[in-house]
């Protein structure tokens, strides 16, 4: 079963990138450019995993983390940012987030966060 | 020197402004009261003196007016053929003798050719010629006579009462000889203070009582201006008095005369008096400075009073002066020191807020740098590309633009976290945390200068509370400091942490030029600096200095010079936040 995740983030190359190097490794990966954008397909059932950025135009990574956490309690979020700092950690954990990684990251530490969330979604289904 | 100049010209203006307000009311008050109470008291001791003379004026001419109404009555009630006779006239002096003892010498009765026709007294003085003396002359022409004082016959000083009769065609006059003595003790019994004396004077300014020889001359220039005397005077007598003496304040009225005059470099009072309707002169004389005795006292209590009251406020005025001035100027150098400060963290703030900015922008491009590497090696994993000829040299390249990537976010998290802090707040602390962060940041440049770090941190130091901002900015301080000291040409740089009782103690050692005597003194000291002008701004061991002190805490310093330095920051485990 191919775990989907939702890639959210305003740099286009940085999600492209990312999502392909995901795909290769055998995920199914969609990007979202927005935080309205990353909503609707959350709507449209099209993740369970959510890779987010924080700071965006528009709607934020925080709202967009509220939001998500609010209308869909069991799609775990994992926080991507090049803006961070202890407190966010804390902060964005407490508002239900699965995991923090600052940007850049390395693409082995994202997989294993990223397994461990889908092993948490499949013991849970 | 500008602000030393202006603090001493403070100090000189708030000291005069005390001065001059306490001294107006002072000086008017001691001055008016002074003049009002000095006035008012010399007038109540001259009308005292009035009266005191005025009493006596009236004893004596009533004493003198008794006795001539006696010998008036002894005229009127006996007939020229009665006192005639020896022996009544001696009976009558008994009786006269007996109700006032010791005044009356002697009685007699003088015909007009002044011959004394009968006689009663202890001298032998019956048919004594009296015609050319000069009583004799001026009681003839008046119903009775009071003489001055002479010497007469007998060669010794007394006086004449004499009242004139008719008997048929010839004039008699009955005379009785009063005994000076008696009448002196009158005059005699005037004594006030230590120099107030009385005496009588007649017309002419001679003595007709005992005392006060040398005022005698004094007295006739006075004379010349009552109203009553000095108008049979001689005039002989005036020149050489007025020489002598100085009239120099007078007032005069029909009954008294009153004034100051100097004589022999003293002042004298005097107050003259008219007795036996002017003929003769009661003078009352007293020294001023005794009259005033009092008044020159109080006026000594008084000006001493005043003197160390002047005194006294000139001192409290120099004190409190020196003390607030001494207060403001602290105040002010707090205040300069606050302002700095608050620049300073005000700087601190907005480096702090510029990094985080310049963080963000550059984990974004440089996470699009890392994801892209990333992705060639994905590429390069498959099977096709590991034929390339250069495909190790590929993946290293592309390993190390990853792990330069990493090196880059480690940078800016730094900088993050650095700038983060800036809030005045006080949380748990780990020191050994602060050190690294701040060693963190000073690597390069320590790297730069060919500076080794060693660190000795204990890993059980428990957490105090404090502003990681302000401790960021002590360690930063001490740091850099020593990395300054120890300067290009290299060396070593210790830091040591340690549990030291409560407290947690941190040692920052350095190997550079030590610092001199002169310069520890003074190292704390805001604005002192050894750094080149415009290098530094003499505030950083300061500011740490209070930030340290703040915390309960404290910061010490062993140096020797050419050795190295070592600084000591003690923070108390359980600190006091204030």
């Amino acid at each position: 079963m191919a775990v989907e995740i939702l890639i959210v983030d305003d740099e286009v190359e940085f999600a492209e990138t990312f999502a392909e190097r995901l795909e290769l490794r055998g995920f199914t990966a969609h990007i979202a450019h927005s935080g309205e954008q990353a909503l609707q397909l959350v709507d449209e059932g099209r993740a369970k995993i959510m890779v987010l950025d924080l700071k965006m135009p528009g709607m934020d990574g925080l709202e967009v983390l509220r939001r998500v956490k609010k209308s869909h309690p069991d799609i775990e979020v994992i926080i991507l940012s090049g803006h961070g700092s202890e407190m966010d950690e804390s902060f964005v954990l407490n508002l239900g987030a699965f995991a923090y990684l600052r940007k850049p990251a390395d693409i082995g530490d994202i997989l294993e966060i990223v397994k461990r969330a889908g092993k948490l979604l499949a013991d849970r289904t | 020197m500008n602000a030393r100049h202006y603090y001493s010209s403070l100090t000189r203006n708030v000291t005069l402004i005390i001065i001059l307000v306490s001294f107006t009311p002072l000086i008017l008050m001691a001055g008016l009261i002074g003049y009002y109470i000095e006035t008012s008291y010399r007038e109540k001791i001259m009308e005292h003196l009035h009266e005191l003379v005025e009493k006596h004026q009236q004893l004596i001419n009533s004493f003198l007016d008794e006795k001539l109404s006696d010998i008036k009555v002894l005229a009127d009630s006996y007939t020229y053929d009665e006192l005639t006779d020896e022996t009544f006239l001696q009976n009558k002096l008994v009786i006269l003798q007996n109700a006032y003892s010791g005044v009356f010498v002697d009685l007699g009765v003088v015909n007009s050719a002044g011959i004394q026709i009968s006689y009663a007294g202890n001298l032998n003085l019956l048919n004594a010629g009296y015609s050319n003396a000069e009583w004799f002359r001026e009681a003839i022409k008046r119903d009775y006579y009071l003489s001055d004082v002479f010497l007469g016959l007998r060669r010794s000083p007394h006086f004449i009462i004499c009242v004139k009769k008719r008997h048929g065609d010839a004039e008699w006059l009955l005379r009785a000889t009063l005994d000076f003595v008696a009448f002196n003790s009158l005059v005699e019994r005037i004594h006030v203070g230590e120099t107030g004396s009385a005496l009588i004077v007649n017309s002419a300014g001679e003595l007709q009582t005992r005392n006060g020889t040398e005022l005698a001359p004094s007295l006739t220039g006075l004379l010349r201006s009552t109203s009553w005397a000095g108008r049979g005077g001689r005039e002989s007598a005036e020149p050489a008095a007025s020489g002598v003496a100085e009239v120099k304040a007078i007032s005069s009225d029909t009954n008294v005369v009153s004034g100051i005059v100097k004589s022999m470099n003293r002042n004298f009072i005097f107050i003259l008096m008219p007795l036996k309707s002017g003929e003769w002169t009661l003078a009352y004389r007293q020294d001023q400075d005794d009259a005033f005795s009092e008044v020159d006292r109080a006026r000594v209590v008084v000006l001493s009073i005043f003197g160390f009251g002047c005194l006294a406020i000139v001192l409290v005025a120099l004190f409190i002066s020196r003390k607030v001035v001494g207060q403001i100027e602290k105040a002010d150098l707090e205040k300069e020191i606050m302002n700095d400060q608050v620049i300073e963290a005000g700087k601190l703030a907005s480096i702090g807020e510029l990094a985080a900015g310049i963080a963000h922008e550059i984990n974004n491009p440089v996470a699009i740098m890392v994801e892209e590497a990333g992705w060639l090696e994905d590429l390069l994993a498959e099977e096709e590309s590991q034929k390339c000829r250069n495909f190790d040299e590929f993946r290293r390249s592309l390993k190390q633009i990853s792990k330069q990537g990493v090196r880059c976010k480690d940078i800016t998290h730094k900088l993050l976290s650095f700038a983060r802090k800036t809030d005045p707040v006080h949380h748990e602390i780990q020191l050994n945390d602060i050190i690294d962060e701040i060693l963190g940041i000073c690597e390069q440049r320590s790297k730069f200068e060919n500076i080794r770090i060693q660190t000795e941190l204990d890993q059980r130091l428990p957490p105090i509370m404090a502003s990681p901002t302000e401790l960021q900015q002590v360690f930063m301080n001490l740091i850099n400091n020593a990395i300054d000291a120890i300067g290009s040409g290299g060396g070593l740089l210790e830091i040591r942490s340690r549990v030291e009782g409560d407290k947690v103690v941190v040692d920052i050692a350095d190997t550079g030029h030590g610092i001199p005597k002169s310069v520890m003194a003074r190292m704390f000291d805001p604005f002192f600096t050894t750094k080149p002008v415009g290098k530094g701004t003499g505030l950083g061991l300061s500011i740490c200095y209070g930030i340290v002190k703040k915390l309960g805490g404290d910061l010490t310093v062993d140096s020797a010079v050419g050795l190295g330095t070592t600084f000591h920051v003690s923070l108390p485990v359980h600190s006091q936040t204030s």
